[in-house]
This record gives C-alpha cells, structure tokens and sequence, in this order.
C-alpha cells in the first residue's frame, strides 16, 4: 500500500504525516530509528482503519529535534504533531520512544487520545533490571539489539532504490541523535510521575524477546497507569515487535481498539 | 617556536594481557586494575616528570583531561596545574581540557583557571576542548546532541566572566544566572590565551579563525596522518584571508631520543608498544555517540578523504608493532641530529608553530623519561628552537607579569638557595 504524504509544521519545521486505509483514525508513533519506509505493520493496520502515522522531530521525514531542550518541548511537540495529523481524540498507538511520548500525551491532554496502546515503552529506568544502552552499541550489532529477526531491521534502514547514500546516512545518524536527545543517558524521562494521570483504556505490549527494556516493566507501567490496563506478550518479538511480528501485534492492537 | 612537553599521566601496570582480557581502556576500563597505592608513586613521578621538563628549559608544560580512562590520569589538570604553578617559574601552563560542557555552572572554569594564572603570574594557556565522546558523553553522561551548543555557550560565558568588568547577568539556553563575577580573574588581559584541541572538523577551524585562537590538532599517529588535516585547516585559513602564521597551530608528536638510533629503538620500544597496544584498546562502541558528529561532518567524511583520515586518527591505532608504529611516524625516533631534523621537517611541512612532545608515553619509566627529556633539551631544542621566530610573532603565548614582579614560592627560593 502507498501511503498519501504530508506535511505538518511543528515549532516551524516541516514533519512528515503518511496516511492509509478508510475508516476511524488510529495514530502511530514509531520506535527508535523512526520510519525510513512504510513498514508491513502499516498496510495490516491500514486494513481496518485510517491509519496516520506522523514522524516526530529528527525522524525520518521530520526536522526540529535540535530545538527541543527537554521533556516539556517533546511532549508540546507530540501533541502539536498529532493534532495537525488530525488525530485529536483518535485512539494511539505508540511504539519504543514513541510509546514514552504517546504516553504523555495521555497523561498531560487527556482529551487528545481515546484508547492507547503502549508498544515497549520508554521512560522508565530501574538499576536493578537496567534498560540497555542503545547509544553504545556498534553499527553492526543494532539490528540484533532492536529485532528477535535481525533482517527485519535490516530491510527497514536499507536505502531506498536510487536513494542518495550520503543523505540516507544523514537520516539514519539524525533519527539516533532524536532519540538520544531524548533518551540520553537511561531512557528515563521522569514519565513515571505522570502515568498515574493516564485515565484511558490501555494495552500494553511487550515482545518477549526485548533485549532493550525487559518485559517486566509492563508491569511498571500497568500498575502506575490510573485507566483499565491489560498486558499482553507478543511471544518471540524484539524491542521493535511491530517488525519482527506485524501480524500479531496489529491482531492485538485492532482487537483493543475496536 | 615553542617546544611544549606533554604528560597523559598513563596508568604504567596495565597488566600484559590487557587488551585480551578487557575490553576497552576507557569509560568501563575494571576497576580491580586501579592499585590507589602504585597510584601514588605514578602521580608523584608524573609531577615529577612535568617539573624536570620545566627545569630543562622546555617552553611550556602541557596537563589535559581525561575520566574513566587508563592512559590519562587527570580526571582534573587543574589540580596538576596548581601544583605546577607553585613549582615553576618561568615556563608556561597549558592546560589542554577543560571540557567546557562538562562544568555546571561553567562559570567553575573561570574561575579555576583564573585561579592557576593567579598563582602562576600569568603563566596559564587556557585549553577548551569540546572533550572526546568517551569523556564527556559517556563517562560524564553528557547529551551529545547538546554537547557543542552547550559548549559554545560555556565558552561564551566563560569569556564574559573574564571580560567584563561589572556583575552581569546571563540568560542562556543552558545556563541562566542572576549575578556572573568572576572572583579572581586572570592576571593576563584580556584573558589568558586560548587554545582549542580539536579532530579535523571545518566548524572547529572556522571558529578558530573568527576567534583567533590557536588550533591544536592532538592526534596520537604522528605527521603522516596529521599531514592532510593540517593542510586542510591552513587551506581554511587561506580561503578566509588569515595569514599562514605558523603559531596558530599546535600539534602533538610523540619522540624518543639517544644517542645512536639502535639504541632509541631499544630503549623506547616496550613504551611505544604498551601505549599502542594496551593504552589505545579503546571499545568501538563508546567512539560515536548519535549527535556527537554534526549533520555536516558527517556529510564532509563521507565526501572527502581528507576527513577521512582525520575521523579514523581520533583513537584507533592502525599499528601495535614498534616497527610499523616507528614506519607510519607515530613516534619518531633517533640520535637528537635525526630528531631535530625530523621535528624541523614535520614543523614546516605542517606549519606548526607549537609543538607538543610526549616524551614519556605508556610505561615508560621516570630514569627513561628523564634521559629522553635531558637529551631532547639539551641536544635537540638548541637546533629547532628559533624556528618561525624571526618570521612571525607568536601572538598566543602567554604574557606574563614582569620576573622582579612576581612571588617567588618558599620551595623555589630555597631550591635556589646554595
């Protein structure tokens, strides 16, 4: 499927909005790395909904992290990107660092999400069962950090036919720099103080295999969020499950949301 | 010229099988391998070292930084620099780190380092690295995407501390403070001379251009790889009407002296290789943090060879044998004719105004590191060291108080004493 592309302005640069399929919206904020192209996950989801998925600053398609200082700014920007998507009130999907920003939103505008469905979130850190560090990692050992399939990762940051090679590098280093400045240096953006005012339904889903966040924080996150809660295993997923297992993770999602 | 002797304060007893046994030098380096007690000795002998250079007659002495790291001791040069200033005279400071984004507030190295040029009468280079990534975005939990804005505008405050006369206030992106006075403030005016050690970035040169301050390229893989970054800074120079005063660059080499090349070979060959082998087994995944390399470095390194080079001499060792380490240049050895002739060829070929020395590197020894020094000043300073000095002034040297206008410390006065 070809998604229709365009352009919203966050802080006055330009972000990228990919949209397919008909019916009710349903929003989604990809994982670290962003969407260099539109993933499996998309078109299954695309299926049953009007599926909009907005690339957040410094993701691929999108411009702007380098203006956000700090935990406030992303979560202004979140919002301010998802509203301009169309997507105010609509149901959320949020995967890895997108997952940490849908769940702000919730938290902060809670008008601005009906059901969220949280993918391996970021924002918390625990000493006692630590976070890895995906900002010390070797170019060619990511993939195998991020996916169970390290192919899967592999096929989605692999250039475009005819892409600019320096360009396609500029994108890949931007997106990592966007999460990193998030991120930087444990992944904990303080969320957990502002779960507790995430009143929506929410999903949350882990990929058994995460070697990023341990499945266990799902717990985290289930006993923290105020709203009804169910924890789900995507049973030999990665971090990005959305790409190791589009079929039953968007099973999962649709099934929440409708 | 000015001859700087350099000291990385390296931690000797790295054991053999280091670099099988560990996997980096720096920012997880185990820690059961620190020894407090030999530490003792090292840092005593590495004081040493520094002030024997001085008493040789070497123009400045050079401290820099370095944390969670087994070749550089000095989590804080400015304490090796306090005590330095106390036990020296006439040879100048420099101090090649403070990592600007690493102090909170930064207004701390204003203050520090107008402290040491307090003490010292004025003696005092102020270094101003952005820090390597191992350092400061790791060791010091640093945000790399934020590190070179929060950098700039440290060294913006910092400068502001030293220069302006009243109590100011200052509002940042990173920093925000009410009252700003520095309280001391340098002896030398406006400030004390600024040097920045910086990789082979475009940015950097630039901004050192429009600064005016010295460039010193640090790399630990000699003039051979050195050669192209160089050349790529003073064609920047050129391109933006600076004249090609050989004192706007510094750049470091490492050397050792004897008395025939045989014996030089001999004598330095377990050093080189410790440093080489064990100092440089720094672990790939701390060198690249997102966001530490901006946008258009990276486009530069993927289109020019140039800073292709320059990007892999950053902490790699291509050489771990002395004889390939001693073939690509890395240290240069020889009887002090040979070296003096070396050092002049690489000063003019690069056009360097300040040369950096490491006289002593891995675990070399204090009787070693001071025979080297001895010789290199008494034999090999004497032939190179008026280079560049009828030609051109060296307008970032530190300007110190009158002689007859300064303290003299107990210790010194008594050392001289009879």
């Amino acid at each position: 499927m070809n998604p229709v592309e365009r352009t919203v302005e966050v802080n006055g640069r330009p972000c990228r909005v990919w949209e397919a399929g008909e019916g009710e919206p349903l929003g989604y904020l990809a994982g670290l790395g962003g969407l260099p192209k539109w993933p499996p996950i998309l078109d299954k989801l695309a299926a049953k909904r009007r599926v909009i998925a907005p690339s957040l600053p410094g993701y691929p398609g999108s411009l702007g992290h380098d203006l956000l200082d700090d935990q406030f700014d992303w979560a202004l920007a979140a919002e301010a990107l998802l509203r301009g998507a169309g997507l105010e009130g609509a149901d959320l999907v949020g995967v890895s660092v997108g997952g940490a920003l849908a769940a702000e939103v919730a938290a902060i505008w809670p008008a601005m999400v009906r059901r969220l469905v949280l993918l391996a979130p970021f924002g918390i850190f625990d000493e006692a069962e630590p976070v890895a560090d995906v900002f010390a990692v070797r170019p060619k050992n990511l993939a195998q950090l991020l996916c169970a399939d390290p192919a899967k990762f592999a096929a989605l940051i692999e250039p475009h036919e005819g892409a600019d090679d320096i360009e396609t590098k500029v994108e890949q280093a931007r997106a990592a720099e966007a999460a990193a400045r998030m991120l930087w240096p444990l992944g904990d953006t303080r969320l957990v103080k502002r779960l507790p005012r995430i009143v929506q339904p929410t999903l949350i889903l882990w990929g058994s295999e995460d070697r990023v966040i341990p499945p266990s924080y799902a717990h985290r996150f289930a006993e923290a969020i105020s709203g009804q809660t169910e924890v789900q295993a995507i049973p030999g997923a990665g971090h990005l499950a959305d790409l190791d297992a589009p079929g039953p993770v968007s099973e999962a999602v649709l099934g929440f949301v409708n | 010229m000015k001859l700087l002797w350099f000291h990385l304060m390296p931690y000797t007893e790295l054991p053999d099988d280091f670099r099988e046994k560990n996997s980096s030098v720096w920012v997880d380096i185990d820690s059961k391998l620190f020894k407090p007690e030999r530490a003792h000795r090292m840092y005593n002998e590495f004081m040493d070292e520094l002030e024997y250079a001085a008493e040789c007659g070497f123009d400045g002495i050079c401290v820099n930084e370095h944390h969670s790291n087994g070749y550089g001791l000095m989590p804080s040069p400015n304490l090796i620099a306090a005590s330095l200033a106390r036990r020296t005279f006439d040879t100048a400071l420099c101090v090649m780190g403070n990592s600007l984004a690493l102090y909170n507030p930064a207004v701390r190295v204003a203050e520090e380092m107008a402290m040491i040029d307090c003490i010292s009468g004025g003696r005092l280079i102020a270094g101003f690295p952005v820090g390597s990534a191992m350092d400061t975005c790791y060791a010091y939990a640093q945000n790399p995407s934020m590190l070179r804005a929060r950098y700039r505008e440290a060294h913006d405050l910092i400068i502001r501390a030293w220069t302006t006369e009243e109590t100011f206030a200052f509002n940042g992106r990173y920093n925000q403070h009410r009252y700003v006075n520095a309280w001391p403030r340098p002896v030398q005016k406006p400030h004390p001379p600024i040097w920045i050690p910086g990789g082979g970035s475009v940015e950097t040169w630039q901004w050192c251009a429009e600064m005016d301050y010295v460039y010193a390229y640090l790399s630990y893989f000699g003039f051979r790889e050195g050669n192209a970054t160089m050349q790529g800074f003073w064609d920047q120079m050129k391109e933006l009407g600076k004249d090609p005063n050989p004192f706007r660059a510094g750049f470091l080499q490492f050397v050792g002296v004897a008395e025939t090349r045989e014996e030089a070979r001999k004598l330095y060959k377990e050093a080189g290789e410790y440093f080489y082998g064990r100092c440089l087994h720094v672990d790939q995944r701390f060198t690249n943090p997102p966001g530490y390399t901006t946008e258009a470095t990276i486009r530069a390194k993927v289109t020019s060879m140039m800073s292709l080079a320059a990007a892999r001499a950053q902490v790699f060792a291509k050489a771990q044998e002395w004889d390939e380490i001693l073939e690509k240049g890395y240290v240069i050895i020889g009887t002090p004719d040979e070296v003096a002739d070396q050092l002049r060829n690489v000063a003019t070929t690069l056009n360097v105004g300040h040369l950096m020395l490491l006289l002593q590197y891995g675990n070399m020894t204090r009787d070693v590191t001071q025979y080297n020094t001895r010789l290199f000043a008494e034999q090999v300073l004497p032939q190179i060291g008026d280079l560049f000095d009828n030609e051109w002034e060296d307008r970032w040297w530190p300007q110190p108080m009158p002689p007859e206008a300064r303290a003299t410390p107990h210790s010194l006065s008594q050392a001289a004493a009879p």
